[in-house]
């Protein structure tokens, strides 16, 4: 079928205004607000750090300064690389992925419980209870750990009119917030992939194991983690790359000494100034996990088309 | 066995009970903030009941402004994202079966795409299209309302796309077929066959699009321009300084969510008892059959006493003044501050005392001791105008160890053998 073929298919079907309209509807998404956005990202981030008179001129042409410096550092420095901005970098990385695990962890038990059993009253309230947090906003959902949290908080209060401890103890410094409103945040979308799965595996097989002496870890082990694998890996997926990055969380909860990288993503545009540099690190941001998701996803043997389910 | 499913229910139980507080525990919390009067929103101490805080709410010019922001945002985004990804999800059944899979990678990406690469692009974009075409910045490209809905477009439509995609997959073609058998035109069968059908969707992708457009952060942080909308303006709040206002904001959010929720499930209950009964949703719907419909619904039950809830608690508001239980809860800071410098005060005279005593005892048994200690470079000057000293008096203002004192150290002190010991290391 060639490509005039198609196209006089799809108006037949359609007809022609509405065909057009459709059409011109998807290419808007698709080619406007999602291709071109990212390509001038790409290509402004090869750009040097220009005032707005001189873009287009003859200074405006491609460089690697930007990668340069994440990788090197500022040229001169002390170090021959980029320590900090490096280091925050992988720690933001390795934060996210055991923010990941955790939220598996959290969340694996409860998925199994609401998708193997019957329904009824109480599992209804249940997974409406899981629903309400997701709509409250994720600033104030920051701020809910921040008053637990916080020097004259909720936890330190207590602990000191138990006598437990004599001084606060800062929790946000130490990052424990930080890293319990990471998990928070995007915990329901590990939950309800992995329950969307877990609730269409037919009971008869977890009986019929359990009928041949299987114990209940290798139950888990040989029929409902493999059955539930598309719903872990879209969960592990998402949490992943929307806790890698966060913006708002890092930036209420994040200790005075510890950064997000999405933090000096936004340091370079807002108060920096220098937009290519900021480009530049966004697109080793997105860069960098989507190398991570694709590889998670050819070692776990998962296809992208099962994300979303 | 049945010991092992006992031990079994208590884990799960325990489980439960962990997990829902860790999602909901820090939700009441900080709805509990809302309503005590400390001017940092803490639970504990309790000091007073109070409702000041909504009131500063309603008067805060900048939220009131935010929330007018996000809301037409909301209405464009909604608008936006659901005509995109309705286009895109019918698109989806019709596409080149070889483009298909690249096709859906292309539109699921969005959601993957982290809020602030998506933010950044739109922004760099839109800043190089105005300046290819030579516009000013005054011009509708920099201003941050059309770029907010355009970035949260982005990703919102794939959000609407997955939940048209889904209803999509129930639907029978053959009924767009016998429309067009019977003579319909292509627009006929699509607004009186298809649009009908995924009337429910629309209604559920709208209300999803509006939620994330008004919670969204990560992407409007970079485009919003002049318009800031509530979570931009809420999240200032928070990074500099914060007070029980923002928890009352949180408060009425729960309890709209909670409503909404309730509701939700009501309509919901109602719809499925009609369905086992056999009768036709707007037999049951339609009438309106107070007792029958709590009989089966306790999530009714609950929306009544919480409406009736919320409506006494609204009366007791505008009764109840909170201002007498804070001059009670003055007054006792004011006793218990009392208490203490009191405390301290006769503790540093019992001291004073002992000392007097112990050196009037060591000047009389021991002539070399006093002798010592009167040396002005270690005792009387010495150990009082030494930095170390200052600091230890300013850095614990209680001054309940005495030594550190400089009053103490320059005549109660100087007696004391003991200072002898005290000086002499920090003269090292």
């Amino acid at each position: 079928m060639n490509i005039a073929q198609f196209f006089r298919n799809y108006f037949t079907r359609n007809g022609i205004g509405l065909g057009t309209f459709l059409l011109v509807a998807v290419l808007f998404w698709v080619v406007v607000l999602i291709i071109l956005p990212q390509l001038s990202m790409l290509d402004f981030s090869f750009r040097h750090h220009l005032p707005p008179p001189e873009m287009g001129g003859p200074k405006d042409t491609y460089t690697l300064e930007h990668y340069k410096y994440l990788v090197l550092g500022a040229p001169g420095a002390d170090t021959s690389y980029n320590v900090v901005d490096l280091g925050v970098f992988g720690r933001t990385l390795l934060a996210a992925f055991f923010v990941t695990i955790l939220d598996l962890v959290l969340c694996y038990p409860l998925a199994y419980y609401l998708g193997q059993s019957k329904g009824g009253g109480f599992i209804r309230v249940l997974v409406l209870l899981l629903i309400i947090p997701y709509w409250i906003n994720e600033i104030l959902r920051a701020f809910a750990f921040r008053i637990i949290f916080g020097d004259s908080g909720l936890i330190n209060e207590m602990m000191m009119t138990m006598g437990l401890i004599d001084n606060p103890i800062d929790f946000i410094r130490a990052n424990v917030a930080l890293y319990a409103g990471l998990g928070y945040a995007y915990i329901l979308l590990m939950i309800f992939p992995i329950y969307n799965v877990i609730e269409s595996l037919d009971r008869n097989q977890i009986e019929a194991a359990r009928d041949m002496g299987a114990p209940w870890w290798r139950i888990h082990w040989r029929v409902v983690i493999p059955y539930a694998k598309p719903g872990i890996s879209s969960g592990c997926t998402m949490v992943f790359m929307l806790t890698a990055g966060a913006l708002a969380a890092p930036q209420i909860l994040g200790g005075p000494s510890s950064l997000w990288f999405t933090q000096i993503i936004y340091q370079w545009f807002n108060q920096g100034g220098n937009w290519p540099r900021g480009a530049a690190f966004a697109i080793v941001l997105l860069v960098t996990c989507i190398i991570i998701v694709l590889s998670m996803m050819r070692l776990f043997k998962v296809r992208i088309g099962d994300i979303g389910k | 066995m049945r010991a092992e499913n006992v031990f079994l229910k208590i884990m799960l139980g325990a489980y439960l009970v962990v997990f829902f507080g860790y999602l909901l525990g820090p939700l009441i919390v900080m709805s509990v903030t809302a309503f005590n009067s400390p001017s940092f929103p803490k639970m504990t101490p309790w000091e007073c009941l109070t409702f000041e805080w909504f009131d500063v709410l309603a008067n805060d010019t900048r939220i009131l402004n935010g929330i007018e922001n996000s809301l037409i945002i909301g209405v464009g985004t909604v608008i936006l994202s659901v005509i995109m990804g309705l286009a895109a999800a019918l698109m989806l059944t019709q596409i080149w079966p070889k483009l298909r899979a690249t096709y859906y990678t292309v539109v699921i990406a969005p959601i993957l795409i982290p809020g602030v690469v998506l933010g950044i692009s739109t922004l760099v974009f839109w800043d190089r299209i105005s300046v290819m075409l030579g516009m000013s910045t005054g011009s509708i490209l920099h201003n941050g309302i059309f770029l907010t809905i355009l970035g949260q477009s982005t990703f919102i439509a794939s959000y609407c796309m997955l939940v048209f995609v889904a209803r999509l997959q129930r639907f029978d073609t053959g009924l767009t077929e016998a429309a067009l058998d019977l003579g319909a035109t292509h627009v006929q069968a699509f607004w009186k066959i298809l649009l009908p059908f995924m009337k429910p969707a629309i209604g559920s992708a709208a209300v999803l699009a509006f939620l994330a457009s008004f919670e969204n952060y990560n992407t409007t942080t970079f485009t919003f321009g002049k318009f800031p909308t509530l979570t931009i303006e809420l999240a200032q709040k928070v990074r500099y300084g914060i007070n029980p206002s923002i928890s009352s904001l949180a408060f009425i959010i729960i309890a709209l969510t909670v409503f909404g929720a309730l509701i939700h499930e009501v309509y919901r209950r109602r719809q499925q008892l009609a369905l086992a009964n056999g009768a036709p949703v707007s037999a049951v719907s339609g009438r309106f059959q107070l007792p029958r419909m709590l009989r089966g619904n306790p999530a009714a039950i609950i929306l009544i006493l919480l409406a009736l809830g919320g409506f006494s608690t609204i009366w007791f508001a505008q009764t109840y003044s909170p201002d007498v239980c804070k001059v009670d809860v003055r007054e006792q800071k004011r006793l218990i501050q009392e208490e203490r410098i009191r405390a301290i005060l006769e503790q540093r005279q019992l001291e004073m005392q002992q000392k007097q005593q112990q050196g009037s005892g060591a000047s009389g048994g021991d002539n070399v001791a006093p002798s010592k200690t009167q040396s002005p470079g270690q005792g009387a000057f010495g150990n009082v105008f030494k930095p170390g000293n200052l600091d230890k008096s300013t850095t614990e203002p209680e001054a309940d160890k005495p030594a550190q004192s400089p009053g103490k150290g320059a005549f109660g002190d100087v007696f004391a053998p003991n200072n002898l010991d005290k000086a002499t290391p920090k003269e090292e």
